[in-house]
C-alpha cells in the first residue's frame, strides 16, 4: 500500500501493463518525454522507449484512427486524448470504426486491446472547453464500454481492468480528482469489474447514484441528509457502459426512491437512461419520481460555474423532496 | 531543433512566392497500349506464373463486376460497385505485395481481394449477406474483408482506413515483421480530415504504410477538379514529407513496379510512400448512378481506348504467354460459373438470429441477451412476419 493521488495511480496502472506486455503502447499530445499535461504518463518514456511510449501530431481523429489500426494489428495500445472536450474530431473514429470494427466484419478484425484514456468533466475553473463531461454521446453506441473511476484505488483497478478487456473502453478520468483525491493504493497488480456498480454507503430511505468526480459531492449531500435523519444508499455507478441495472434495482426496490446526478447537461443525459430503465424494473416500489440533479442545458460556464454545478445543495434538497413527495 | 526539417531556399528580400502548382510530378509509365514497353523501361519483377495469375484474375474481376451488376437490374442484389477500367490499380497493388502484407481498402479494391484467393463462394456469400457469410450477413454488398487473406473488411465510411492503417503498419514495425500495410482510397476520399491525419501519423511517426491513391477523376458525380486544386494527390505527400510516386493506373506493369520498390522502400527505410495511380471509372459509381448524368460519351470513349485489361492481353499475347483460345475459354468458364453460384448464394439461409447481439462486445451484455429474448418472443407471437427466422431457433 501506498498514499497515491489518482494521477499516481493511473501511472501505476500504466506501469504495470507496459512492463508486462511489450506490445502495450502509450501515446497522445504531449504524452512522450513531458508526460502529458497533467502528468500521467511521467516517466514512461524514459523507461519504455520512444517507440512505445511517444507524442502524436495535433490530431485527434488521428491518434484514434492509429490506435484502432494498432489494435486491429494486434498491439494494446492506450491512446490519451488530451481533454474530453477534444474527442469530438474522433467522434467518427470511435463511434463508427471501433465500435464496431468486430461487428461488421463478423469477428473477423476487431480492436478490442483498445483503451482511450480522457480527463473529463468540471470543476477547475475550466469554462466550456475544458469542463465537458461527454460519457452520454458514447453512450449511445453498442460496442464501447465506458468507465469513469472515483478516486486512486477505483482509477488504478479499473483501468488495468480496461487495458486488459477485450473491447474497446473509453476511460473518462475526472481530472479535478487527479491531485485532490488521495488515498492508499495497493502498489501491486490487481483489477476491478468492468460493468459493476458498487455499493459505497447501505441505507435505507433513498438511493443516491452517481459516477466520477459527483461522488464525493453526493456523499457530503447524503452526510447532510443524515443530520436530518435520512437514511441514505449510495453507490457509484462505475460503468456508464454496460451498465448494471441489477444493482441500482435491487436498491430502489429497496428503498422506494432514486436520486441521480451528473455533472453533464440534463436533457438526455446518462441520468435519464437511468430514470427511464429504474421505473421500468421498479415502477411498484417508487415512492416519488426519479430525482435527476444534472448540470442546466446550457454550455459548461466560468464565472457562473458555482450555480451551473449539481453541488450537494442542489441534491442535499433534491433528496428531501424525494422523501417528502 | 525542429529547423533540421527545412529545406530552406534563399533569402528573398521581396515577397517571392512559389506558385501552388509549381511541383512536377513525373508519371511512371511502361506498358503502351499495344502491349509494347517503352524502351529503357525499368520493368517489374514479374514471371509468366505471375502474369498469367495477374491476367486470369483481370478476366475474373470483368466477368463478376458484369454478373453482378446485371443480377442488381434483374433485383436478385441490391447493390453493386463494379471498377470497370481501373482493375489494374487493385490487382496491380496486390501483385506487387507479399501475402503478409495487410491491405485496407476503400470498396472499390476487390480485385485485390481476387488475386489473393478470395473465393467465388466468399464474394456471393457477402453480397447475398447469407448464413456462409463471413461477415454474418451485416454490411452492405462489396464490404468484404478476410482475416486469413490479410484484407481488412471495409467499412462504408469514407478515408477512416487511412490513419487505420498507419497504425497497422506501426505494429508491424514494432514487432519487426516482414510485413507493410497497403491503404486503397479513392481522390475524393483524400479531401477527408483522416486523409491528412493518416499521412501526417505516418511520416511523423515513422510506419511502413503504402498510401494508395486511385485517383479515377470522379468521387460519384464530382470531378476531381471540383475536389481539390494543386498538383493532384501526389503533391500532398510531398507537403507531408513522403516520398511520393505518380503511375499510369491503367498501366499493370507500371503498378506492380511502383508497388514493389515502395514495399522494398517502406519496409527498408521504415517510412510511408504515397502513390498516385492515374486512372477513370468507366462505370457508374455503384448501381444507384447513372454517369450520364453527369460526364459525357466522348470523356468515357477517350478513357475505353486505355482498357488496362486489353492493354495487359496485347503484352501477353507478344509473350507468348496468353492466346485466343485460352482467352475464349476462360471467359466462358467464368460466366457459367459467376451464374451457378449467383443461384447457389442466394438460396442460402439469412443468419441465425443469435448473431444479431453477438460480435457487439466479445460477450454479450446482461442488456443485449435481454432484448434479444424479447425479440425472440415477439417473433414466436407474430411468426409469420419473419418469414427468415421464425420457427429457427
Amino acid at each position: 500500500m501506498a498514499q497515491m493521488n489518482m494521477l499516481h495511480a493511473i501511472n501505476n496502472a500504466l506501469d504495470i501493463a507496459m512492463d508486462e506486455d511489450e506490445s502495450t503502447l502509450c501515446f497522445g499530445e504531449d504524452v512522450g518525454h513531458f508526460g502529458g499535461v497533467f502528468r500521467a504518463t511521467s516517466g514512461l518514456q524514459d523507461k519504455y522507449g520512444k517507440m512505445r511510449c511517444f507524442n502524436t501530431p495535433l490530431v485527434e481523429q488521428g491518434i484514434i484512427g492509429f490506435a484502432n489500426g494498432l489494435a486491429a494489428q494486434g498491439s494494446r495500445p492506450i491512446a490519451e486524448i488530451q481533454f474530453a472536450d477534444y474527442i469530438f474530431p474522433a467522434f467518427d473514429q470511435i463511434v463508427n470504426e471501433a465500435a464496431k470494427f468486430r461487428y461488421r466484419s463478423g469477428n473477423e478484425f476487431d480492436v478490442g486491446k483498445l483503451t482511450i484514456r480522457s480527463p473529463y468533466g468540471g470543476g477547475i475553473a475550466g469554462g466550456l472547453y475544458h469542463s465537458q463531461s461527454p460519457e452520454a454521446y458514447f453512450a449511445h453506441t453498442p460496442g464501447l464500454k465506458i468507465i469513469i473511476p472515483r478516486n486512486p484505488y477505483q482509477a488504478k483497478g479499473l483501468l488495468l481492468a480496461s487495458i486488459r478487456d477485450d473491447n474497446p473502453v473509453l476511460f473518462f478520468e475526472p481530472k479535478r480528482l487527479y491531485r485532490a483525491s488521495v488515498g492508499e493504493v495497493p502498489t501491486e497488480d490487481y483489477q476491478l469489474p468492468l460493468g459493476k456498480a458498487e455499493i459505497v454507503q447501505t441505507g435505507s430511505d433513498i438511493t443516491l447514484l452517481a459516477w466520477g468526480a459527483q461522488m464525493e459531492i453526493l456523499q457530503k449531500a447524503a452526510d447532510l441528509a443524515a443530520n436530518d435523519g435520512i437514511s441514505c444508499e449510495v453507490i457509484d455507478l462505475r460503468s456508464i457502459l454496460p451498465w448494471d441495472v441489477d444493482t441500482i434495482a435491487n436498491s430502489v426496490i429497496k428503498t422506494g426512491r432514486l436520486l441521480v446526478t451528473q455533472e453533464a447537461p440534463l436533457t438526455a443525459g446518462f441520468a435519464s437512461e437511468i430514470a427511464a430503465t429504474i421505473q421500468q424494473e421498479c415502477f411498484l416500489h417508487l415512492e416519488s419520481p426519479v430525482e435527476r440533479v444534472c448540470g442546466l442545458d446550457t454550455p459548461y460556464p466560468l464565472a457562473l460555474e458555482k450555480e451551473y454545478v449539481a453541488d450537494h445543495l442542489k441534491i442535499y434538497e433534491a433528496i428531501k423532496r424525494s422523501v417528502n413527495y | 531543433m525542429s529547423n533540421e526539417l527545412y529545406n530552406d531556399g534563399p533569402i528573398v528580400h521581396k515577397p517571392t512566392f512559389i506558385d501552388g502548382t509549381s511541383v512536377e510530378i513525373p508519371e511512371l509509365k511502361i506498358l503502351q497500349q499495344d502491349g509494347t514497353v517503352y524502351e529503357g523501361s525499368d520493368m517489374p519483377d514479374i514471371d509468366e506464373a505471375l502474369a498469367v495469375k495477374v491476367y486470369k484474375t483481370f478476366a475474373f474481376h470483368r466477368v463478376l463486376d458484369e454478373r453482378m451488376v446485371a443480377s442488381q437490374r434483374q433485383g436478385r442484389l441490391s447493390f453493386y460497385m463494379a471498377a470497370l477500367g481501373e482493375e489494374a490499380a487493385s490487382i496491380g497493388g496486390a501483385a506487387g505485395l507479399k501475402p503478409q502484407d495487410m491491405i485496407m481498402s476503400q470498396y472499390r479494391e476487390q480485385g485485390a481481394l481476387m488475386f489473393r484467393g478470395f473465393s467465388l463462394e466468399n464474394f456471393m456469400n457477402q453480397m447475398f449477406s447469407n448464413d456462409k457469410d463471413l461477415g454474418k450477413g451485416r454490411q452492405m454488398p462489396i464490404h468484404y474483408g478476410s482475416k486469413e487473406l490479410n484484407y481488412m473488411t471495409i467499412s462504408s465510411p469514407l478515408g477512416t482506413q487511412i490513419p487505420q492503417a498507419t497504425g497497422y503498419a506501426y505494429g508491424q514495425k514494432l514487432q519487426g515483421l516482414d510485413a507493410v500495410t497497403l491503404c486503397y482510397f479513392g481522390e475524393g476520399a483524400a479531401s477527408e480530415g483522416d486523409f491528412h491525419a493518416g499521412l501526417n501519423m505516418a511520416a511523423v511517426q515513422e510506419a511502413p504504410v503504402i498510401f494508395f491513391c486511385r485517383n479515377n477523376g470522379y468521387a460519384i458525380s464530382t470531378p476531381a477538379d471540383e475536389q481539390f486544386k494543386g498538383n493532384g494527390i501526389a503533391s500532398r505527400g510531398v507537403g507531408y514529407g513522403i516520398k511520393t510516386l505518380r503511375v499510369d493506373g491503367n498501366d499493370i506493369l507500371a503498378v506492380v513496379k511502383a508497388t514493389q520498390i515502395a514495399r522494398a522502400y517502406a519496409l527498408k527505410e521504415n517510412a510511408p510512400v504515397l502513390i498516385e495511380a492515374m486512372s477513370y471509372r468507366l462505370g457508374a459509381h455503384s448501381t444507384s448512378d447513372d454517369p450520364s448524368g453527369y460526364r459525357t460519351r466522348e470523356e468515357e470513349q477517350k478513357w475505353q481506348a486505355n482498357d488496362p485489361i486489353v492493354r495487359m492481353k496485347n503484352w501477353m499475347l507478344a509473350q507468348n504467354w496468353w492466346d485466343e483460345a485460352q482467352e475464349t475459354a476462360l471467359y466462358e468458364k467464368l460466366r457459367e460459373k459467376v451464374l451457378a453460384a449467383v443461384k447457389v448464394a442466394e438460396k442460402i439461409e439469412k443468419p441465425h438470429i443469435d448473431t444479431l447481439i453477438s460480435d457487439v462486445y466479445d460477450v454479450p451484455s446482461a442488456q443485449l441477451t435481454a432484448q434479444l429474448e424479447q425479440v425472440k418472443t415477439h417473433i414466436n407471437k407474430y411468426p409469420e412476419a419473419y418469414p427468415f427466422t421464425a420457427g429457427k431457433f
